[in-house]
Order: structure tokens, then C-alpha cells, then sequence
């Protein structure tokens, strides 16, 4: 039996007095999308640093499963391979588009640093890549040469989006991707994010504080409050018969549009 | 002998409303009934005795609380009370379809794709179920000026229709259905009983709500009253 793709276990991370994350586990497959949600400061953020080994764990594991089949804990990586792993096979959606692009750079060379990092250097192929990728996140080819500054709130995710997903990642974590968006366009990068998901069968875990996203998106879903992980399940099992009185708390205070 | 497609084995269910100071709500307690292939099973009984809620168990969107639900996949009975999420969707992929009382809407996409989604997922060639899904639509007389267009500005009957062939597009042996004739005509409510004798004809199985006395007359093999699952659970 193969290991599954993620398998995350007793994650943990204190500041302080303070536990942000406190014993988190979880597996994920090729192909699902696990939602994780709660409120500011339930640590889903910080959740999703541990993951990606951005935030030092204080205890706990993450283990992947490589391309070659064998499933590697990521603390025994060296600096190199972490950083192959992460440009390649993963990314990395940020709340702050800002973040997660260079904005002095232009759309198309945004998306093609990417490439670049997998070994493409002929020019003409990463242009074309570039300009294909920049037709399916909706991005109009005569913005190619534009930098990230110019676009708007909507279209800089959509770019985001283009930059993670055109090395053909397997494993993508997205933070809030629509939060600070209008509701407009955050169907439209939902309905974006939902059709690529399927389409290339990525595992994706998402963190949102919004619920809709989450039953939109995910298959199953974690929900955390100070740090721990309170509930856990099938989406819509968990939004349509919430058993812990927060997540009750929680879906009980959407109002239905 | 190959076991029911479904059995509900001491089914109870009680809701705990935390946020009013842990009120428990029954629900429903000691339901057990069964549903063959070829089959059509009726839940009667007053609204608000459970049996929108038993349907809901048996697709996991409500956690049955007591007893089992086992679902028959063809290869291994399941028990959804206890599975995991992916068991779960896995018998949702293959095995269970659930046409609801109301179509959720996802923006942006399009009546015709809604379906042949359901149909993809469900196992069906790309091709077969582009050409299943427009077969329904027409069958279920939905305009095919609507074809393309997202659902949300439909009508309550034209949304129903477009649900009702999302959970029939493709080859699951179980079908549960929630009120489906409510919002439609006569001529869209002789569809839809055609179309469910067609399934059972297939060898599926069916179980539903249907509060329109003629339907029910129409598709029933069986009615089980629900009324009759509301002894008390046990402490």
C-alpha cells in the first residue's frame, strides 16, 4: 500500500505562552481538497507555514510523498531539495498577491521564472507556455508584459494562480485566496480554482474563514479554534450537522445571501 | 444472494443545539427498512417526523448518531454510519445518487455542464454523458435557449428539473430522492415517474419522499411510514 501523498501528524508550534497550532494531523490523497477554516487567530494560517516549512515546527511531522514513490519526512531534506520540491511540485497560493508574486516583474515573466526553475531556457517555449497559462486564469495576452502592479485585486490571484500551477504541481496550499476580493470575482476565481482543481486532479489544502468557500471547494474539511483542531470530516456533514458548539457557532452565523 | 442496496439497521438520530444551552432535538430513533434492487421505497408520514433527515443520513450529509446504514457496493456492504469521508465519497461517485429538494448553484456555470459534471463523476465517457445530459434536459423539457446559462435566474421547477437529471445522468444503483416533483407541472411530474420506472427497470433502487398522492401511487412498490420509527432512544 502506497503512503498517501501528505501526511501531517502532531504539528505543533507555540510562541510563547501561546499555542497556535497544537498537535494538528491529517492525511490527503492526489486529487482531495481539504478546507481548513476558523476564525483570525484559530492558527490555520500558521497551520499552513507548518506545512510548507516556512514556520519551524516545535514538535510533529510532515511527511510527502515524492515523484520517485517514496515518502520522505521534509525535515530530512536538505535546503536544495526543499527548494526543488517547493518550486516544482508544490505551491503556494498567498492571501497577498504581493507576496506570492514579484511585482516588479512582468505577468508573463512571472509565470515563467516558474518554468525556469524546472531547467526550461528556451524563450519561445516559456513565452508560449507563459501566454497559454495567462489564457486559461482569464488574463487578456496583451497584458503579458505588464508587472503585477498594473492589474487588479482579481486579476494579480488569477496570476498567482498561473505562477503555482504551470510546473504541474501536485500538492497547492492556498491562504484566504479571495479574501479582500469582490464578491464578483471571487466567483470567478472560485469557479477558476475549482475547474483547474479537478481538471489536473491536485490535492490542494485551503485555508478560509469563509464557509461557502469551503463547501464550493473542498471534499473535506478541519475545523480549528485556539490552535486545535475541534472538528473534522465530510464538508458538508460538518456544515449541514455540526456537532462542537463553535463549529455550530460558526455556521450558524453565515447570513444566507 | 447479494445483500439490499440499502438497510437501515436502528437508525436513531438526535440534534444537540449547543448554542440553546444543549437542547436535544430527537429526530427519529429505531428506524429499520431496507430497499432491494428494483425497488421503489416510499417514506410517508406527516413533515417533520424524519424523513428528509434519514435520506440525509444515508448520504452522510447528516451523521446517523445510532445504529447502521448499509450501503451495498456491489462488492462489499458499507456502513455509512461509521465510514470514513472517503468511503463516503467514493459511494457517492459510484454507488448513491441523492436528487435534493433544491439545486445549489455554483456561479458561472452552466445548466447542461452542471449535469454532465454529475454524469463525469459518476463514471460516464465524456462523450456519453455530454449526450445523456442533453437527452434529459429535453425529456425534462428544459428550454434549450437555458442550456448554457447558470441556473441561479432559473425558476424553482426549471432548477428542479436540471437537479433531477443531475442525479439520474449516470449508472448509480441507488437513487434517493427528496420531494423531486415538488415545484413541477403534470407534464414534467409524468416525466420524472417515467424516468424513475425506467431506473428501477434497470435494476436500481430507489428511495424517496413524495408528498403528491398521485405520484406516489405511481412509482411506489412499498411505503414505509416513518411515523412508526419515533420510540424513544434508549439513555
Amino acid at each position: 500500500m502506497t503512503a498517501p501523498l501528505l501526511t501531517v501528524s502532531g504539528l505543533t508550534k507555540r510562541y510563547g505562552a501561546r499555542t497556535a497550532c497544537d498537535g494538528v494531523g491529517f492525511t490527503l490523497e492526489a486529487g482531495e481538497v481539504l478546507a481548513v477554516v476558523g476564525e483570525s487567530g484559530s492558527g490555520k494560517s500558521t497551520l499552513l507555514g507548518l506545512v510548507a516549512g516556512e514556520v519551524a515546527a516545535d514538535a510533529g511531522s510532515v511527511a510527502y510523498r515524492m515523484r520517485d514513490g517514496a515518502s520522505r519526512d521534509l525535515a530530512t531534506l536538505s535546503a536544495a531539495e526543499r527548494r526543488a520540491l517547493m518550486r516544482t511540485d508544490w505551491g503556494f497560493v498567498r492571501q497577498d498577491a504581493s507576496q506570492g508574486l514579484r511585482m516588479a516583474v512582468s505577468a508573463g515573466g512571472n509565470v515563467g521564472e516558474r518554468l525556469m526553475g524546472v531547467g526550461e531556457r528556451h524563450y519561445g517555449r516559456i513565452r508560449a507556455t507563459a501566454l497559454d497559462w495567462l489564457g486559461r486564469v482569464e488574463i487578456a495576452a496583451d497584458r503579458i508584459d505588464d508587472p503585477p502592479t498594473r492589474f487588479s485585486g482579481g486579476m494579480r490571484q488569477r496570476l498567482q494562480i498561473a505562477r503555482n500551477l504551470v510546473t504541474s504541481p501536485r500538492l497547492v496550499l492556498m491562504d484566504e485566496p479571495t479574501s479582500g476580493l469582490d464578491v464578483s470575482v471571487q466567483a470567478r476565481l472560485l469557479d477558476m480554482v475549482r475547474g483547474l482543481v479537478a481538471e489536473l486532479g491536485l490535492a490542494v489544502i485551503i485555508v478560509t474563514h469563509d464557509l461557502a468557500v469551503a463547501r464550493l471547494l473542498s471534499h473535506r474539511v478541519l475545523v480549528m479554534r485556539h490552535g486545535r483542531v475541534i472538528e473534522t470530516g465530510l464538508t458538508d456533514q460538518v456544515l449541514d450537522d455540526p456537532q462542537a458548539a463553535y463549529t455550530q457557532l460558526l455556521v450558524s452565523s453565515v447570513l444566507a445571501a | 444472494m447479494t445483500p439490499p442496496l440499502i438497510a437501515f439497521e436502528d437508525v436513531g438520530k438526535r440534534f444537540t443545539l449547543h448554542l440553546r444551552g444543549g437542547t436535544m432535538l430527537p429526530v427519529i430513533a429505531g428506524a429499520s427498512l431496507a430497499v432491494a434492487a428494483g425497488e421503489c421505497v416510499v417514506l410517508g408520514g406527516a413533515s417533520g417526523t424524519g424523513k428528509s433527515s434519514l435520506l440525509k443520513m444515508a448520504y452522510g450529509n447528516y451523521r446517523c448518531e445510532h445504529g447502521a446504514i448499509r450501503i451495498w457496493d456491489g462488492a462489499r456492504t458499507v456502513d455509512v454510519a461509521t465510514a470514513e469521508p472517503r468511503a463516503i465519497l467514493a459511494l457517492r461517485r459510484h454507488v448513491v445518487a441523492y436528487v435534493s429538494q433544491f439545486l445549489r448553484v455554483i456561479p458561472r456555470v452552466g445548466a447542461r455542464a452542471i449535469v454532465e459534471a454529475a454524469g463525469i463523476e459518476g463514471g460516464l465517457d465524456a462523450d456519453v454523458a455530454r449526450a445523456r445530459a442533453a437527452a434529459l434536459l429535453a425529456r425534462l423539457d428544459l428550454p434549450e435557449r437555458l442550456w448554457d446559462l447558470p441556473p441561479a435566474t432559473f425558476s424553482g421547477g426549471e432548477q428542479q428539473r436540471v437537479n433531477i437529471a443531475r442525479g439520474l445522468i449516470a449508472d448509480r444503483p441507488l437513487v434517493l430522492m427528496d420531494e423531486p416533483t415538488a415545484s413541477l407541472d403534470a407534464r414534467n411530474r409524468d416525466v420524472v415517474i417515467a424516468l424513475i420506472r425506467e431506473k428501477r427497470a434497470a435494476g436500481a433502487g430507489i428511495l424517496g419522499i413524495f408528498h403528491d398522492a398521485d405520484v406516489r401511487e405511481a412509482v411506489a412498490t412499498r411505503i414505509v411510514d416513518v411515523a412508526d420509527f419515533r420510540a424513544p432512544i434508549a439513555a
